[in-house]
Formats: structure tokens, C-alpha cells, sequence
């Protein structure tokens, strides 16, 4: 091998850099955030759809809400028990989940993702 | 109004149980019973939504009423610059609504006077046709609509819209100079846009959807009836069916052959 | 054969780092419109596209001229332009390239760019335009990199490539063809809504392209060991003035039936150009440019004597190339939405940090065609040698 000196301190190099934020994260291990409840949403009990289905799944939900009231006028979402709800996040998820930041943002923030509905759509303000 | 008095009651006390705690009251109800009491709702269930812009009755003030009401209600931002503005509903002169239409003799009447604009809905609007991504299309109901979701920004169908009206957003609404837009955003329920994406009237589909008559008439309405006039031209008994029967009317650019659904009666 | 690409002289080195530095600052620009929006920009919701879509018109044009030299060879077997096909293809991949960036920096938002494929609509013609140059941007790439490497091995170029090159030839009067068609078919803008438009874009297109190409001709003979030919050049100058006339012609077709008819739509627009309207004459002084480089082409072109001295082809290229490039990467989109359609005017101007993001894509346009030019010519030096 020619020059396997250099190439063997670049390798060096190149691993350290590649390896940076792990030890620069090292030991900083921040706590998964709870999304908390609000009065209103532990009264109600039941969301839109079950809640193991909600926590792995509401953007798909969002997804399919927004594709279906946008580009299909369908606007009324019926729940597995029968119950009607207007699809909207402002209107009716936020409604329920007044607590956006304790609620929604946390658990965001914690998975560095900054969802763009908030670009446009106006999250009502939260009563503290 | 395009409706019955008797149709118009039933919208009128659904919309008031709607319009206002919108979703409360749709919990209330039983899936069969809300399709059913939907289905009562003529403004739901169009087959092809026009306007007629009855000038006769129009005034400026009636106009300007419209169009802050528009505004308002689809948090229109102000950036107080011609070049970047957007526009759902305007009025512009008579000349340069329809250019081409003047003479030298005409009236002063008509010269100079402002007529209000708006997406004209078109049965064969260009603008879908050119769209990359299927971000505007043509709904059922005849409502030229703007996926603000899909929207890339081309802009294509603001070269291929004859009428001038689609907006793009050049900047952030939101960073609109505070000073022209103090109440911004004016309505929460409704979202405000990004920038990069294209917009324009959309007959208020939000509102139809819930059986409310778009703002801008409902705005006209509380100050002159049958200024304008929004309905359904499928339905030959509507009141915009009435009202086209009984008056001449005209449209912007008719012989581009984009069938323009806003018709004006001078 | 990419390492043909890492060894040169300070000069080859000197550019690409002069070209670096302009592609920095054009991306510097462009992340300040990425954030701030479109509103950087000169353009307004009257001339609702600008410089960035002149630019890709113009380019897409380049692109499609490498046909020139394509064409004769492989058709006709003129065998002298053997030597030149790669250059041409590689002329062409770099066009493209920038054809793309120009597009992407057009966009309002730009992250969403794969809803075109994502959710096609094939009743767009933006759609269309996208496969049509993707696809020659491929084709290209394939016969020129192929060609060129069985020609290092001194063998003749796999079976395979040639129903490619023999696609890549109506291939390349489609991408103009198309491009025209995202103008021509619009209700409502005059100045676009003409038959003729696709048949302009590729008149306009094979002069300015070759002309192109003769100059670059003219920089590789300088610059390497490799001489592109005195025949070769002499024949893409018979082209260049042949295509000249024939776009000159056209527009003139143009004036006819706008003024003879004296339809107002269709005059507005070209008296804007060329005279103003209202008191606005922004584009006057340019299109009056244009013109007066159009005669001088046309007469240099025109008498072969003049014509084929390589001095005088020189200047009647580069004539050829400015007034096209004001003709269409400058006056045909803006002129198209002047006046708006509620007939007033609203004028349109680049902004400097538009002109740098656009610098910054010819950058990068040159920065590729430089690459892949010192490939070809390597190459070639390597098997003369």
C-alpha cells in the first residue's frame, strides 16, 4: 500500500468527525417528554380514534383528514362509535388538546420535528 | 339569495347552530341524522356555482364592504404594494375589466366606474389545465380550487389565468408590515398561507361546506339584496337562473372560450 | 476517464475556482430567497415570471442545438463532424443543468418539487417539459460518455448506443417544441398564444446554440492541443446563418400579422418592446440592441466571403448570441405578461440578487461544460497522441 501512513491518519480523522455528535451527546441523554392532558380530554376519555392508534398514528390521520377535506369536500370524520366530527385540527383536535405546547410541541421538539401545519394553520391560543 | 324563503330558514337556523359552535354541534348528532340534515342544505349540494354581480344595485360602499369582508375572513394580508399584492376580490374600471369594451363615446356613467372582481370559476379554466401537480383543480360543483398543501409554486397558472386572478404569495403573509395589518391573522379558524404557493377565490367552499352563502354576498346581502347574486346555474329555478333570465348580462373575456361562471349586469 | 477532469494546468484550475467563487455567492443569494420568498426577485403578480424563466427558455434552446452536430453525422454521415459530436452533447448536458437549476430557483417552494412526479398530470405541459429534458439530459450524458470512452479505447462505441443516438435526434426538437408549448398555448397572453412560437424556438435555437459552439470551438483550439477542425467550424457557420435568417424571418412573420391585422392584443406587446407604452419604455433600448446585432449577424453571415474568415465568424457569433439571448431570455417571457390582462402595464426589472443567483447558475452551467470539456478534450489529445 502506498503512503499507508497518511491514509491510515485519514481514516483516523475521518471516523473522529464521523463520530462527533455521539460523544459530543455523550451522557446529555435527555428524557422523553409525556404528553400531558387536559381536563377536557381526560373527560372525554376516547379521541377520534383509539389511543395506541392515536400515538403511533395521528399524522397519517392528519394526512388522510387534510386529503380528504381539501381535495374531497368530505369534511365530517365518523368515528369507529358512531360519533361525528368536523375535520379540522384547530377546531376540533386543539379544541380537546388546548395545551398545544405541553400537549403536542414537547414530544416535537424532542424528535426534532417541526410539522409545517403551522406555516399556515393558526393553533388556537392556549388558556393557561 | 338563491333559495327559497322556506330553504333559507332551515340554512339559516343550521348555520347558526354550526357557524358558530361549528363542531359542538355536529357531536350532537347521529351520523344519519347530520347526512340527512345535509342533504336539506341546498347551498351543499350545487351542480355549478356562479355569481352574478347585479351593478345595477352595486355601489361603493357595497363593494368595499365585500372585500373586507373577504379579507377578513381569509386573512388576507395587506403589504401595501401593488406589485405583491393579493387579491380574491377587487374592483378595477370599467375599461380594464373588460378592455377592449370601451369607446370613445361611452358614458361617464361607465367609464371610470369600478366594477368588482373575482375568480370567474370557469367551466374550462386554463389554469387547472396547466397545473404540474393538481394543486388547482375543478370540482364537481364547478369551484376552481386551490390545494394549498400540493402547490409548488410554478406559478404557471398565473401566466395561463386570462383574468388576472390568481395571487402569489411573493413573501410570508405573516411578515406583512404590521402597521397595515394590525388584526392579522383576522380569522384563526381559518389558516393563513405559506409563502411560494398560489391563491385565489375559492367561492368560499369552507363556508358553503357548512351551508353559508359566501361572505362577500352575505356582505352585499346586509346592505342591498340581489347585489349580488350566488347560486346555482344548474337549477333552473335558482334565483341567479331568475335574475339571468330577466336581465342582459355580460362576462369578462368570453371569447377566449374559458366560460367564465361570474356574470355582470351593467 | 474522470480523472482526465483532476489533472490541469493553473489556468484550468485558476477558472474553475473563478467559477467557484461565483457559484458561492449565487447560492449565498439564493438561501436569501429561499427564506425571504419569490419578492427578492423583480418580479411582481403582473410579470409573474422573469429573468430565471428567460434564462431556462434560452438555455433549453442551447441544449437543443447540440442537434446540429448530431444530426449531420450520424444522418448524413457527414464524417467531419465526427470530431465534434461530444462537444456538442457535452454543450448539451451542461445546458440542461442549468435549464434544471433556473427552473428549481424559479420555484415558490422548491421542497415540493417532487408533487410533479408524485401526483402527475399530464394535461400540464410543465409535466411534459420535465420528462423531455430529463430524458435528453440521460440520453446525452450516455452517448457522449460511451462515445468518447470507446474512442480512448480505439474501438467503435457499443451496439447499444446507436438506436439512443438515433433517438436522441427528434428527442432534441421535442424539449424546444415542448418548452414553446408551455407559451403557446395560454388564452390570454398574445404575445405567446402564436402558432409559430415552437417553430421560432427552434430557428433561434439552432443559431445561437452553434454559435455558441463555434466560440467554444474557437477556446478549446487556443487553449489544447486538440483543433476542433476549419472545416467543421466553416459548416456550424453555414448553420449558424442559415438558422439566422430563418428566425429573423419568422419574427418578421410575426410583425405581419400582428400589424396588418391590427388586432390591438396582438400588436401591444411588440410595440411595448420596441417603442413603449404609456411612457414605459424599460426593454426599448434593448430590443433596438437586439436588432441592430441581429443586421450585423445577418450581413456578416449572409456573405459567405466575410462569413469564412474565422475572425469575422467570431464576431457574427458572438452577434448572433446577444441578440437572440435579449430576443428570448429577456423580451419573450416579459413581454408576454406586459400589458396585464386588465390592459395596463406594470414593468419588470432584475433585482441584483436575482442576477447573482442567475450568475451563480451559469456558474455552475460552466463549471460542468468546463468539466466535461477537458474530459473530451483530454481524451482527444490522448488518442492524436
Amino acid at each position: 500500500m502506498y503512503d499507508a501512513g497518511k491514509i491510515i491518519v485519514g481514516l483516523i480523522i475521518g471516523i473522529g468527525l464521523l463520530l462527533f455528535p455521539f460523544y459530543y451527546n455523550a451522557g446529555k441523554a435527555a428524557k422523553a417528554p409525556e404528553p400531558q392532558l387536559t381536563p377536557k380530554a381526560k373527560e372525554a376519555k376516547v379521541c377520534v380514534a383509539e389511543t395506541s392508534y392515536m400515538k403511533t398514528s395521528h399524522m397519517h390521520l392528519l394526512e388522510r383528514w387534510r386529503q380528504e377535506v381539501v381535495r374531497g369536500g368530505e369534511r365530517y370524520y365518523t368515528a369507529s362509535n358512531g360519533k361525528v366530527y368536523y375535520k379540522s385540527v384547530e377546531e376540533t383536535c386543539l379544541d380537546c388538546h388546548s395545551n398545544k405546547s405541553k400537549f403536542c410541541d414537547q414530544c416535537h421538539d424532542y424528535m426534532r420535528i417541526s410539522p409545517y401545519c403551522w406555516d399556515c394553520h393558526i393553533a388556537p391560543k392556549e388558556t393557561k | 339569495m338563491d333559495i327559497d324563503r322556506r330553504k333559507f330558514l332551515k340554512i339559516a337556523g343550521l348555520s347558526a347552530v354550526m357557524g358558530i359552535g361549528g363542531k359542538a354541534a355536529f357531536e350532537l348528532l347521529a351520523p344519519k341524522e347530520l347526512e340527512a340534515s345535509l342533504r336539506e342544505v341546498p347551498l351543499t349540494q350545487g351542480k355549478k356555482w356562479g355569481m352574478v354581480v347585479n351593478m345595477a344595485k352595486m355601489d361603493d360602499e357595497i363593494m368595499k364592504r365585500c372585500m373586507e369582508a373577504c379579507n377578513r375572513v381569509h386573512n388576507i394580508p395587506n403589504f401595501g404594494d401593488p406589485r405583491v399584492e393579493i387579491k380574491w376580490i377587487w374592483e378595477e374600471t370599467y375599461e380594464h375589466s373588460f378592455p377592449g369594451q370601451e369607446h370613445e363615446y361611452i358614458g361617464e356613467k361607465y367609464l371610470g366606474r369600478n366594477f368588482l372582481l373575482m375568480c370567474n370559476h370557469c367551466t374550462d379554466p386554463p389554469c387547472c389545465r396547466v397545473c404540474p401537480t393538481g394543486a388547482t383543480w375543478k370540482r364537481e360543483d364547478g369551484i376552481v380550487m386551490m390545494d394549498w398543501h400540493r402547490c409548488i409554486g410554478c406559478r404557471f397558472c398565473m401566466a395561463g389565468c386570462p383574468y388576472g386572478s390568481r395571487s402569489f404569495n411573493w413573501g410570508d403573509p405573516r411578515k406583512a408590515p404590521k402597521e397595515l395589518n394590525p388584526d392579522f391573522p383576522t380569522n384563526r379558524d381559518y389558516p393563513t398561507r405559506s409563502k411560494g404557493v398560489v391563491e385565489k377565490c375559492t367561492f368560499c367552499d369552507e363556508r358553503i361546506a357548512r351551508g353559508q352563502i359566501p361572505a362577500c354576498v352575505e356582505a352585499a346581502n346586509e346592505i342591498r339584496e340581489g347585489a349580488l347574486v350566488f347560486g346555482d346555474l344548474d337549477d333552473p329555478d335558482s334565483d341567479i337562473r331568475k335574475v339571468l333570465r330577466a336581465h342582459y348580462s355580460i362576462r369578462r373575456k368570453p371569447e377566449l372560450g374559458t366560460g367564465p361562471n361570474v356574470y355582470y349586469i351593467i | 476517464m474522470l480523472d482526465k477532469a483532476l489533472k490541469g494546468s493553473a489556468t484550468y484550475w485558476g477558472w474553475l475556482l473563478f467559477l467557484l467563487a461565483f457559484i458561492g455567492v449565487g447560492f449565498g443569494c439564493y438561501l436569501y430567497q429561499f427564506s425571504e420568498g419569490l419578492r427578492i426577485t423583480g418580479m411582481s403578480r403582473d410579470v409573474s415570471w422573469g429573468f430565471y424563466i428567460g434564462q431556462f427558455t434560452y438555455l433549453v434552446g442551447v441544449a437543443a442545438s447540440g442537434v446540429m452536430v448530431v444530426l449531420p453525422y450520424y444522418i448524413h454521415n457527414y464524417k467531419a463532424f465526427a470530431r465534434i459530436t461530444i462537444l456538442g452533447e457535452f454543450l448539451a448536458v451542461s445546458a440542461i443543468v442549468m435549464c434544471g437549476l433556473f427552473i428549481s430557483v424559479d420555484l415558490g417552494y422548491l421542497p415540493r418539487v417532487m408533487n410533479i412526479i408524485l401526483y402527475p398530470h399530464p394535461n400540464s405541459i410543465l409535466f411534459w417539459d420535465m420528462i423531455v429534458l430529463n430524458v435528453y439530459l440521460l440520453l446525452n450524458i450516455f452517448i457522449g460518455w460511451n462515445v468518447l470512452s470507446a474512442e480512448r479505447k480505439g474501438v467503435h462505441y457499443p451496439k447499444w448506443i446507436t438506436p439512443l443516438i438515433y433517438i436522441s435526434i427528434p428527442w432534441a426538437f421535442s424539449i424546444h417544441t415542448v418548452t414553446a408549448f408551455l407559451y403557446a398555448g395560454l388564452p390570454g397572453r398574445h404575445f405567446w398564444l402564436t402558432a409559430i412560437m415552437a417553430a421560432r424556438f427552434l430557428a433561434s435555437a439552432f443559431c445561437s446554440g452553434p454559435a455558441l459552439l463555434i466560440l467554444l470551438c474557437f477556446i478549446v483550439r487556443k487553449l489544447s492541443r486538440f483543433d476542433p477542425g476549419k472545416e467543421q467550424i466553416r459548416t456550424l457557420g453555414g448553420i449558424v446563418a442559415y438558422a439566422m435568417i430563418l428566425n429573423v424571418f419568422f419574427f418578421l412573420l410575426e410583425l405581419f400579422t400582428a400589424f396588418y391585422s391590427r388586432i390591438p392584443e396582438h400588436m401591444h406587446a411588440i410595440v411595448y418592446l420596441f417603442f413603449g407604452l404609456e411612457g414605459h419604455t424599460r426593454l426599448v433600448p434593448w430590443m433596438w440592441g437586439a436588432t441592430v446585432f441581429a443586421v450585423i449577424a445577418l450581413v456578416l453571415l449572409i456573405i459567405p466571403q466575410l462569413r469564412r474568415r474565422e475572425g469575422i465568424l467570431a464576431i457574427a457569433c458572438g452577434s448572433v448570441i446577444v441578440a437572440t439571448w435579449i430576443d428570448k431570455g429577456l423580451a419573450l417571457v416579459v413581454g408576454g405578461f406586459i400589458p396585464n390582462p386588465f390592459d395596463r402595464i406594470f414593468e419588470y426589472w432584475p433585482t441584483t440578487p436575482e442576477v447573482f443567483i442567475s450568475l451563480g447558475v451559469y456558474a455552475t452551467g460552466f463549471f460542468v461544460l468546463s468539466v466535461l470539456y477537458k474530459i473530451a478534450v483530454s481524451v482527444k489529445e490522448e488518442v492524436a497522441a
